[in-house]
């Protein structure tokens, strides 16, 4: 059976899956909350896997990076996978160019 | 309290200029990079070089409050200006903070002084991608990026 909390607007846990929803502008403002909060549900082993969905984001520089990066970090040492799903075109080269596509799994 | 103040003059015959004074707090990231698209909107740039130019200034104002007034108990201000000469958009953003120490070493992509923030060292990458240009220059007291572009050189070039 699938187990799927659903915590705020922004995060949910579905079968083990922290999903977070990220915010329209992705900077360094706005990092600090989502970088803390996901590690929480992350580090109280509510979830192995980290979905982020960047449905509702227009704006997003390398503040996103270190956001995706870091998760990716603390979920791989223990098997663990990080998704970036609804990637638009300009976030999609923001994040080839720093490279980070052979960790993250990034879908349209 | 934060404080912005916004001036847009014509400071010479063909050119226009700019100038942004706002408090160095990650709060006004996002003013910064709209106030220089809104600028630079009069060049009639592809959504793309729009684009392109707000993720360079806010990575440059980005580095400036996080690393130029660090350990300084009062925050400063950050100083965005921008230029429009002909086709071409300069911006240049100061602060007046503690300086960088190892240039060449901080502009190494992947190197940062902020792991614990998660920084991803990507930040003068970006700002090299993105814009054509990029000029840094820091002592104690003062850091000045600058950074240029042109715009509809995809035509031009063809």
């Amino acid at each position: 059976m699938k187990e799927s909390v659903m915590i705020d607007s922004t995060f949910a846990i579905i079968d083990r899956h922290l999903m977070v929803k990220m915010p329209r502008e992705v900077d360094h403002h706005n990092a600090a909350g989502i970088r803390e909060q996901a590690d929480f549900y992350i580090m109280e082993d509510a979830a192995d896997h980290v979905i982020f969905d960047f449905e509702s984001t227009v704006f997003m520089d390398s503040s996103g990076i270190g956001i995706l990066m870091g998760r990716y970090k603390k979920v791989s040492l223990f098997g663990g996978r990080v998704l970036a799903i609804h990637v638009n075109d300009r976030l999609k080269k923001v994040m080839q160019m720093a490279g980070i596509c052979e960790f993250i799994e990034i879908l349209d | 309290m934060d404080k912005v103040k916004i001036t847009e003059t014509k400071n010479t015959q063909s050119g226009n200029h700019m100038r942004l004074s706002m408090d160095a707090e990650s709060v006004n990231e996002g003013l910064a990079r709209v106030a220089v698209a809104a600028f630079a909107s009069s060049l009639n740039p592809t959504l793309e070089e729009l684009e392109d130019v707000k993720t360079a200034v806010s990575e440059a104002v980005t580095n400036a409050i996080i690393h130029g007034y660090r350990g300084i108990e009062n925050k400063g201000e950050v100083i965005v200006e921008a230029y429009i000469e002909e086709d071409e958009l300069r911006v240049s953003i100061t602060d007046y903070g503690v300086g960088i120490r190892d240039l060449p070493r901080a502009m190494e992509p992947l190197y940062t002084t902020a792991p614990e923030e998660e920084r991803s060292g990507m930040g003068f990458a970006f700002m090299e991608a993105f814009m054509d240009t990029l000029l840094v220059s820091s002592k104690p007291g003062e850091t000045i990026v600058r950074m240029s572009k042109r715009f509809g050189k995809d035509e031009s070039d063809v």
